[in-house]
């Protein structure tokens, strides 16, 4: 087919010596442009292998001249973010938690730190709402089992409930009176009658008035003479509306025959300080949040929690 | 390719350009595009720099396009950016107010008041100020390169480029506080965007009326295409009386030879074709050949015409300014009859755009006169829907946005009702809560609240909740908004 290769009268340029039913392709060079360009573009091929990462090797790739890398750029954004931020943080780091309020501009900053905090860390269990569950305490309400002011929730974030290995956390056990057998299931369900009569869900029976013994014999000690609760054992309020494992008499016999207590981590080990004092002002201003507590603070637990 | 010969010429798939270098001229159209020069690029310069005082809160500056703060601020009037529309009205009244000018004295905007035609007719005043007038410049043209061409020509595109750059640069300043920003732009410590702006403003000028010129009218302008729809026989358009005008003479001592010797053609129309009404046109066409898309209608062949008809005594008005009809009934030898100009404007078509007109410009001025200067968006907080409390009331929040359209603070008080139950901020509690809070919200800014309502428990799933906000002091505005109470579903 070589062989066929002839220059073309009409161009003068060579054919590449094919043909098809009489039809010949002529070998017209490149544009100089094109060409050039095309060299330039190989040029800048090199220039970029040596310049950036570039080549694939067994680990990693080759580093490039520049020492450039995607997550160096990453970095120095978050360096450049870090540093925005820096003067707000340094403000959140040396304020105390109570004395928030008093800035209304870093407390708003606090709180929409928090909002950020919150979705990542707290709202697997809580919701990214907050409402909480069967077993996670609603957030939003004015009802709390250890109090609701900034420094106790910041104290509940950083110590976690239950948490094994710190000796500051919130622990409460209420005996599983059912399966233990401190108490008769009739006496159970005698006992869910009077709750359930304090809670003004049901009213009152010849069952809530044998209860009412029973819970002076077993329950007043922590939930009070009254059935309000007591923050300092973390005792749940028995007369409010809001129940964590349900007010129901069955959920209540089930409560008090194997008892319930919920883990919250200590996110002190976890989250520095001012990340923790942001999301305790976050959940502090969902509604629920309470005044600061007078001080200096009450050494003594009072018999019965104080009203709200 | 079987071309047969190399000598054929090659064709072209366009024509090239034949440059224009018109002639100087004067008369009244002349002196009236000097007026109109001078008023639109005075108001285009010296806008920025009026003052406008608006108190402590808003910018000084009378006419400013904050896009930083999202405000544009219009002598007294503030525009935020949900009020667009006003713009949108704007822009819909300049469109009717093209089509009313075009109907009432045809292509009046292209002729005198258009940017490309003004900024073309200066490029052209200082052409002709470095290189001469026409002739001089065509000699210019034709001369070989030279230390002389070189210099004229070096100064011809320094001076556009300068006139350029202060063409975008006076853009700017309607974007920023003018002082500011020029003690910053020329101490070197202004944002790039200006700097860039400047740079693309200026090349634009300086490409379209330096470089391009009559040919953005000619091919890039949508303008001319869509006033030739808009043209009728009632439509002002400069307008050559070849009646009177043809025969051409081919000069004065042609026509007067052929009169004194009776040589054919025996009568010569009173067109000289001194070619002097191609020789001004700033677009380089030849008016007679009638009504053309390239023609702007600036008048300066009449200025020229004219004032060759009165240097060789004949009567002016060869070209001249007139209707269709007008050049029918005249060709038709009738009584030229003299329609008073407010005859000739006083048609339903131009009364029917006038009227439309007014009634865009007057309902934008009646809502400017209506809006409020104090607006409220309630948001329910969806997650969660509600809250029960601990004495069984349900809680619902909102996501409050109050806007002060004032350039000052103010104190406001939100009250709720529809619904029953109390009204608490973030900062407040349930304890001390009534039906309405007071707060303070800041000058010209969107205030965001987060609102509590609580209420009793029993009642509907869902019940309408009415928020109004009222300034308290001085002037008692007042807006509302409607949101839902919603309670936990009731099992039947």
């Amino acid at each position: 087919m070589a062989d066929n290769k002839r220059i073309d009268e009409k161009t003068g340029i060579s054919t590449v010596g094919h043909e098809w039913d009489g039809i010949e392709e002529l070998d017209t060079p490149m544009p100089r442009w094109w060409l050039w360009t095309f060299y330039a573009t190989i040029l800048f091929a090199i220039a970029y292998c040596v310049a950036y990462p570039a080549w694939p090797m067994l680990s990693g790739a080759t580093r490039g001249m520049l020492g450039w890398s995607s997550h160096g750029d990453l970095q120095r954004e978050l360096a450049a973010e870090r540093d925005r931020r820096a003067p707000v943080m340094r403000a959140l780091a040396a304020t105390p938690i109570e004395r928030l309020p008093e800035n209304p501009k870093l407390l708003a900053a606090a709180i929409e730190g928090g909002r950020a905090v919150f979705k990542v860390h707290c709202a697997a269990c809580h919701g990214a709402g907050a409402a909480g569950g069967r077993g996670y305490p609603n957030l939003n309400d004015d009802d709390w089992l250890w109090g609701g002011d900034l420094a106790t929730l910041q104290q509940t974030v950083v110590h976690g409930i239950r948490q094994p290995d710190d000796d500051a956390t919130r622990v409460s056990q209420m005996p599983s009176f059912g399966r233990d057998q401190i108490l008769k299931p009739a006496e159970i369900e005698d006992v869910v009658s009077y709750v359930r009569l304090a809670s003004k869900q049901e009213p009152a029976s010849a069952s809530a008035r044998r209860g009412a013994a029973v819970f002076a014999n077993n329950c007043a000690v922590c939930h009070g003479d009254n059935a309000r609760g007591n923050r300092k054992f973390g005792a749940p309020n028995l007369t409010d509306r809001i129940w964590l494992y349900g007010g129901d008499r069955a959920s209540l016999v089930d409560t008090v025959t194997n008892a319930h207590g919920g883990i919250m981590p200590a996110w002190g080990k976890q989250l520095d300080p001012v990340t923790i004092k942001m999301v305790a002002a976050y959940v502090h201003s969902l509604g629920g949040g309470e005044g600061n507590p007078p001080a200096p603070q009450v050494a003594t637990a009072p018999v019965a929690a104080p009203p709200r | 390719m079987n071309a047969p010969s190399a000598l054929s010429p090659a064709p072209h798939l366009f024509e090239a350009r034949r440059k224009v270098l018109p002639k100087a001229v004067k008369g009244p159209f002349r002196r009236f595009k000097w007026a109109v020069m001078a008023l639109t690029l005075l108001v285009y310069y010296a806008t920025p720099w009026l003052r406008w005082h608006r108190g402590a809160f808003a910018p000084d500056q009378a006419v400013l396009v904050d896009l930083a703060h999202r405000r544009f601020y219009f002598f007294s009037i503030e525009i935020w950016p949900h009020e667009f529309y006003y713009v949108a009205g704007l822009l819909v009244m300049a469109a009717i107010g093209l089509f009313l000018v075009t109907s009432a004295v045809g292509r009046a905007w292209c002729g005198y008041a258009c940017p490309q035609t003004v900024w073309t007719d200066l490029f052209q005043h200082v052409e002709r100020w470095i290189d001469g007038d026409r002739n001089a410049q065509l000699r210019l043209l034709a001369a070989p390169w030279g230390p002389g061409k070189i210099a004229r020509r070096v100064a011809k595109h320094a001076v556009w480029i300068a006139i350029g750059v202060l063409t975008g640069g006076a853009w700017i300043f309607y974007f920023a506080d003018a002082p500011t920003l020029l003690n910053q732009f020329v101490r070197g410590e202004a944002p790039w965007v200006a700097y860039s702006t400047v740079g693309i403003l200026a090349a634009t000028t300086y490409v379209l009326g330096g470089l391009l010129r009559e040919q953005v009218c000619q091919f890039m302008c949508p303008w001319p295409r869509i006033q030739t729809a808009m043209m009728d026989e009632r439509s002002l358009t400069i307008t050559y009386r070849f009646w009177r005008g043809e025969p051409r003479s081919h000069g004065l001592k042609r026509s007067k030879a052929a009169e004194a010797h009776d040589v054919a053609p025996l009568h010569t129309g009173d067109c000289i074709d001194c070619n002097a009404c191609v020789a001004v046109c700033p677009t380089g066409i030849d008016i007679r050949e009638g009504p053309q898309i390239g023609c702007i209608t600036c008048g300066l062949c009449i200025d020229a015409c004219d004032d060759m008809m009165t240097r060789i005594g004949r009567a002016p008005k060869l070209i001249a300014y007139a209707t269709e009809l007008d050049a029918r009934a005249e060709q038709a030898g009738e009584a030229p009859a003299p329609a008073p100009a407010l005859r000739r404007l006083l048609r339903a078509r131009t009364l029917v755009y006038f009227g439309v007109w007014c009634a865009i410009g007057l309902g934008m001025l009646a809502m400017l006169g209506e809006r409020t200067r104090l607006q409220l968006s309630v948001l329910q907080t969806r997650n969660p829907l509600w809250v029960r409390l601990s004495d069984g009331a349900i809680r619902n929040s909102y996501q409050v946005k109050i806007r002060n359209l004032e350039a000052r603070p103010r104190t406001v008080e939100v009250t709720i009702d529809g619904a029953p139950g109390v009204l608490w901020t973030e900062s407040g509690d349930r304890a001390g809560a009534g039906r309405s809070v007071r707060f303070r919200i800041a000058a010209d800014k969107v205030t965001k609240e987060h609102l509590f309502v609580a209420a009793p428990e029993a009642g509907p799933q869902r019940s309408d909740l009415r928020f109004t906000v009222r300034a308290l002091a001085p002037q008692g505005e007042t807006a509302t908004a409607t949101s839902y109470f919603e309670r936990p579903e009731t099992r039947p």
